[in-house]
């Protein structure tokens, strides 16, 4: 990995350069809620004022910018007798700046499966290949457990990944876009006491973590306790709302189905995403549904994320943001359920 | 009209208001840029709002409004006879909707209430499906456009029908909506069908849950997680009873 020094004058002429031709995804504020706490979410920015890099989190994660809740895989004119069909996944180039070392995690873990699996997306890869990633890092929220994950640093899957030093950033470069987009700003190299700097700042964001989750013997004990209470106590709490996928950065989930326009004309091949806790996830033709209850929904949630992704990817899918638990009208977070497995708390 | 050089089904389709605000046969001559279109795919046997034809020779009947009067029965029944499909359409045809409210009341105070010294004839309100077989229920308040045109689809080239069996929390959150409940407000969203589109959270009111439950909702939870948050039983169920479709938790 190659490290460099940005001043703050020069990080703001990086995000004006890029401006002059592409649009910019960043966390914006949109509101407060009833209890004060800011509102942000990921969305397009016009200036670098615009942009709220201090953020705390969004309810929503930015993985849409690469996995739309909606799109069109293909779409169909209907001539006379015949018809065609056709495909577009080209996008613009974008920039998505301020993604935090988990969300990048997550990004990289869809990559195993959207770009590096055994069925690529063309969509997907379109969307990932032409967004330019720029990372910063941040001290975690207390119930963020990434860190037991691994997902708190970042060594791949971006453009630039940026570490506030106080007056300039630390800045790590993983891409040749990124090393040449640097190179048009003020940028120096690393010094000892640069490096001195980023280590202290690192240091107080690892000790940072307060929520942590026992990942040892995770998927074996989730073999263990397929038929345990826990499963009972949280799923009877679950509203098989999807409200968690949605806002997950590693859900994927989607649903495919057929529109036809009002004058018959013209046709949709769409994709939506959906989740695995929805009533009718495993419903099948004929009407059986293989997941008939909350309990079992929620469980094989759980071991997607933390069992039968490690079998594939050789990782769990969760990267601790708990967007997740957060969102949850019903309280249910991953923390609380892995710790009540371990305690055998029913 | 051909396409594939198939002679395309025209369905002839009339629709009957009850006792309701008639929002839902309004509903249906929205939409501009495809009411052509929908005009075109059916034949308009009876629909007052569009055309001044009057004739009963149709297969589908798009029922809108609630039961509320013996002479409504009387042609509701006449209507279910001569019709293939009948469709309750809406909140007030699906559940008894808004109008259901006064079955909470002493029907003789309520009616002197509305109508003062001319009384009229009334008895407490039904669903249509209270009535007569119902072949498929598009509740909503009003009914969704989209919703009408993908049955019209149906009739028409089999494509089909929607269902949601999730609640509109999906949907809302497909929006990018801010919760309500992050804003100290109730929302019905988390136990209510989906299918609007989530169009009150987004508009930034909580949901009424006019589309009636969702299948299999988890009400104790909900109820619940409603009361932690600090919402008064009364609250909750004023707001489930305000369209009927919760009468079965009420
Ligand atoms: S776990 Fe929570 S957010 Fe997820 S479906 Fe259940 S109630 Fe909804
Ligand atoms: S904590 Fe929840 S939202 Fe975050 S990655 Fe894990 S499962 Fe997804
Ligand atoms: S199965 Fe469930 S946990 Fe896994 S990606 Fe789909 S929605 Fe997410
Ligand atoms: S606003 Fe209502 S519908 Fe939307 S997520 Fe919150 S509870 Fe669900
Ligand atoms: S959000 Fe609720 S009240 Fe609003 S249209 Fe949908 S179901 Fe009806």
């Amino acid at each position: 990995m190659l490290f460099k020094i940005l001043s703050k004058d020069g990080f703001r002429s990086l995000v004006e350069i890029i401006l002059q031709s592409n649009e910019i995804i960043a966390p914006k504020k949109i509101g407060t809620k009833a209890d004060g706490d800011p509102i942000h979410q990921f969305l397009p920015v016009t200036s670098f004022e615009e942009m709220d890099l201090d953020y705390r989190t969004t309810e929503y994660s930015a993985k849409t910018y690469f996995l739309p809740y909606r799109e069109n895989l293909c779409t169909f004119d209907f001539e006379a007798d015949d018809w065609e069909q056709k495909i577009a996944y080209r996008m613009q180039p974008r920039a998505i700046i301020g993604l935090r070392a988990f969300d990048i995690n997550a990004l990289t873990k869809l990559d195993k499966v959207f770009s590096k699996g055994r069925f690529p997306s063309p969509y997907y890869i379109s969307r990932r290949k032409n967004t330019f990633i720029v990372g910063i890092d941040r001290e975690p929220l207390e119930d963020e457990f990434c860190q037991s994950i691994g997902a708190d640093i970042v060594t791949h899957g971006f453009d630039l990944f940026m570490t506030d030093l106080g007056d300039r950033y630390f800045v790590a470069v993983d891409s040749d876009r990124g090393f040449n987009l640097l190179n048009r700003v003020d940028v120096r190299e690393v010094t000892d006491e640069d490096t001195q700097a980023y280590k202290e700042v690192r240091k107080r964001i690892q000790n940072g973590f307060k929520t942590k989750i026992n990942l040892s013997n995770l998927p074996n004990l989730l073999d263990l306790e397929f038929t345990s209470e826990v499963w009972k106590k949280w799923g009877d709490k679950c509203l098989s709302c999807g409200s968690c996928a949605m806002v997950c950065p590693t859900c994927y989930c989607y649903g495919v189905s057929e529109e036809v326009s009002m004058d018959f004309k013209e046709g949709a091949r769409v994709k939506q995403l959906y989740s695995c806790n929805l009533l009718d996830f495993a419903r099948v033709a004929g009407g059986h549904n293989f997941r008939p209850d909350q309990e079992t929904r929620l469980k094989y949630r759980y071991y997607h994320q933390h069992r039968g992704f490690l079998e594939d990817y050789d990782e769990p899918k969760c990267v601790g943001c708990n967007r997740c638990g957060r969102v949850c009208l019903a309280g249910i977070s991953p923390a609380a359920v892995i710790r009540d497995l371990y305690e055998e708390n029913v | 009209m051909k396409h594939l050089n198939i002679e395309q089904k025209r369905p002839r389709i009339a629709v009957f208001d009850f006792t309701g605000c008639e929002g839902c046969e309004l509903q249906l001559a929205n939409k501009e840029e495809t009411l052509g279109a929908f005009l075109d795919a059916i034949e308009v046997i009876n629909y007052r709002e569009v055309s001044s034809e009057k004739g009963d020779n149709y297969d589908v009947a798009l029922i809108d409004g609630a039961i509320t009067r013996p002479d409504e029965i009387e042609r509701l029944k006449a209507i279910r006879e001569k019709a293939k499909v009948l469709v309750a359409m809406g909140s007030c045809a699906c559940f008894g909707g808004v109008t259901k409210l006064k079955n909470a009341y002493n029907l003789d105070e309520a009616n002197r209430e509305v109508y003062g010294d001319c009384p009229k004839e009334t008895i407490p309100t039904m669903a249509v499906g209270d009535v007569v077989t119902v072949d498929l229920k598009l509740p909503g308040c009003p009914v969704s456009k989209d919703e009408v045109e993908r049955v019209v689809q149906h009739l028409v080239w089999d494509l089909p029908l929607p269902t949601y069996a999730y609640p509109v929390c999906l949907q809302c959150k497909q929006r990018y909506t801010v919760c309500r409940f992050d804003m100290g407000e109730l929302c019905l969203g988390p136990i209510t069908r989906a299918g609007c589109n989530a169009p009150c959270p987004a508009g930034g009111l909580g949901c009424w849950g006019c589309r009636g439950p969702a299948e299999n909702p988890n009400y104790e939870e909900f109820f619940a997680l409603a009361k932690e948050k600090g919402f008064s039983e009364q609250e909750v169920k004023d707001r489930l009873a305000f369209f009927g479709g919760f009468e079965d938790v009420l």
